[in-house]
């Protein structure tokens, strides 16, 4: 098992000692011991993603002969409007549960780490509950809030306004959607933050004081720079995250069979599932997971860039 | 929002004004949090129309058993639990010794190419296992694995995620002489790792089990895709299939399910929390 990565030996050791030294031992254990991994990865991550290239440029149902049809399955998915719009809807939800809820998570964990908080253990356990219930039951749960009689109409309604269709108007199939996810890894987030803040050295803290920073400026010259490691990966496991939403609008809008398709909620993942496994068009299912591989590249990339650019000048790598 | 960064902003000795913002903001925040957990007992105990009552309904009921009896009509509710903890825990077992194993070879062993390799097992983190969901399929079909639990326990029996958990501990908490006298005491390199590296690491190892085991109860897509037989469901799929029954939606039912499937969960969360906040905490930070 440990053959294929064990290569080069810098030095064949020569004769009289055994083949197998110490130094030749250690390390075809440790290339055991890590072997699972790569093996499984190889077989059940790696392949499938190349194959999923190879499989777009062929028509196929899964069961029949597979046929070269070069880019025409490209042809057909972007001539589809129905991928346009789950790509259109993968993105405004992405960034509609995204983006406020690593702003609230980010104030929340600076509160759960102020010294003001005597009950940091309690709140900490309540903020994270959520994240324990399963995509599942979330959507089953917000779907009874978000009903068209439901207790956030009833909310809206108190408030004098009009009450909003959640599960079928385009934007608020979006809303309740984002909030799902919100509900569910805002507390999270703010846990992985709160880890960030608790690294940062207090003596660091307590210089600046003598220095005669206040509370913003430490917030804004210590705080934020010393937790740019965190905030990056936080966004990018978002972003990638975000762009896989499949779940909640799959059980939220399926409640009828075929509604995980509807226009208000279809995003790229459903889209491609139910090409597949609906449908059986595997080679326009496999375009359009190319299609949405080539954009979680993409904005990871963007991602990257973006915090580059806006904390360069902490130069580089801090945790 | 705006009330932390007021508070941010003040020295020390904050005013009571201020105190009292900060933790209605903070207890308001927790209500959002547990709310739905509530609302689920709420629902689940009271009769069909409870959900859909005005004003809402705030207090639990007396119809749980009645709305339970109904998915029992429906589904195999207790068969999909017994299938996904037998699932989860297969999973489960697996993961928490092939990730320390790795984790500590990461850690603790020096070989070419261990970085390169390390900085590998972290991207594929980053790689949606999605994406890959048409061959993994065609794959399982040719092994015979649709609709078998070997297309679910298999592929996700060690991860990335807990390779680099086990070797952020690893580094600090395994000393670097325990294992070197362990070696000149003559043991073996997996009897080292057996005996004196796992006694130390098991508080991360149950963090990673409890973390892992909640992963695959609640993950949905993947059996989605390869099981077909009702009989085979695990509890995600089965509560899932209780919301697209069309004869009007009995959220009072739903909701009994959905609570009795959570409950488990949460208390399992309760028990261990700290265990898994601790280490959430603990492990992040390095990397």
């Amino acid at each position: 098992m440990a053959e294929p990565a064990t290569a080069v030996p810098v030095e064949r050791v020569k004769s009289k000692k055994p083949f197998l030294n110490e130094t030749r031992r250690s390390r075809i254990t440790a290339y055991t011991f890590i072997s699972p991994f790569f093996i499984l990865f190889a077989i059940f991550g790696l392949y499938p993603i190349i194959f999923t290239i190879y499989l777009s440029f062929f028509k196929w149902d899964a069961l029949g002969p597979m046929k070269y049809v070069g880019f025409k399955n490209y042809d057909l998915i972007i001539g589809d409007p129905t991928f346009w719009i789950s790509f259109g809807n993968t993105l405004i939800m992405a960034l509609m549960g995204t983006v406020p809820q690593l702003i609230l998570a980010l104030f929340v964990a600076v509160m759960l780490n102020s010294a003001m908080n005597r009950f940091k253990k309690s709140f900490r356990l309540l903020y994270f509950m959520p994240n324990i219930t399963s995509i599942v039951a979330v959507t089953l749960v917000f779907s009874t809030m978000f009903g068209n009689n439901g207790m956030i109409n009833w909310v809206i309604n108190s408030l004098g306004f009009d009450s909003v269709a959640f599960n079928s108007s385009y934007w608020g199939v979006k809303i309740a959607i984002s909030t799902m996810v919100m509900w569910r890894w805002m507390g999270y987030n703010a846990i992985i933050f709160l880890s960030g803040l608790q690294s940062i050295p207090t003596d660091i803290y307590e210089a600046s004081r003598i220095d005669g920073a206040n509370r913003s400026q430490q917030l804004i010259y210590i705080t934020l720079p010393l937790l740019r490691p965190f905030i990056l990966f936080v966004t990018l496991i978002s972003t990638i995250g975000a762009l896989q939403l499949f779940t909640e609008p799959y059980v939220f809008l399926g409640q009828g069979g075929t509604g995980a398709t509807r226009q208000e909620g279809v995003t790229m993942v459903t889209y491609l599932y139910n090409e597949a496994f609906s449908n059986g068009f595997f080679g326009t299912a496999a375009a359009s997971a190319v299609m949405l591989l080539i954009a979680t590249i993409f904005f990871s990339v963007l991602n990257m860039v973006i915090s580059n650019r806006l904390g360069g000048d902490t130069g580089g790598k801090q945790a | 929002m705006s009330l932390a960064v007021v508070s941010k902003k003040k020295p020390d000795d904050a005013g009571i004004v201020l105190k009292i913002f900060f933790y209605l903001f903070m207890v308001a925040g927790a209500l959002v949090s547990i709310f739905p957990f509530y609302w689920m007992f709420v629902i689940g105990t009271n009769d069909k129309t409870g959900a859909f009552h005005v004003p809402p309904l705030l207090t639990p009921g007396f119809e749980f058993f009645d709305n339970f009896q109904r998915v029992l009509e429906r589904t195999d509710f207790f068969r999909a639990l017994g299938n996904s903890v037998l699932v989860a825990s297969a999973v489960t077992i697996s993961v928490v010794f092939l990730c320390t194993l790795a984790g500590y070879a990461f850690a603790k062993y020096e070989f070419p190419l261990k970085k390169v390799l390390f900085v590998f097992v972290i991207a594929t983190m980053l790689v949606p296992a999605q994406l890959g969901v048409l061959p993994l399929y065609v794959i399982m079909a040719k092994l015979h694995w649709i609709d078998s639990y070997k297309a679910l326990i298999v592929p996700a029996m060690v991860n990335a995620f807990g390779i680099f958990w086990m070797r952020q501990y690893i580094t600090s908490a395994v000393h670097s002489e325990l294992i070197e006298a362990g070696r000149i005491d003559g043991g073996g390199h997996f009897r080292i790792f057996w005996n004196i590296a796992i006694p130390v690491v098991t508080p991360a190892m149950a963090t990673l089990g409890i973390l892992n085991f909640m992963n695959v109860w609640n993950d949905f897509f993947w059996p989605l895709v390869v099981l077909k037989n009702k009989e085979h469901y695990t509890i995600q799929l089965a509560l899932q299939q209780l919301f697209t029954n069309k004869d009007g939606l009995d959220f009072g039912m739903i909701m009994s399910a959905t609570f009795t499937a959570t409950l488990p969960l949460l208390i399992v969360f309760l028990l261990f929390s700290k265990w898994i906040i601790a280490g959430l905490t603990s492990g992040a930070i390095k990397s």
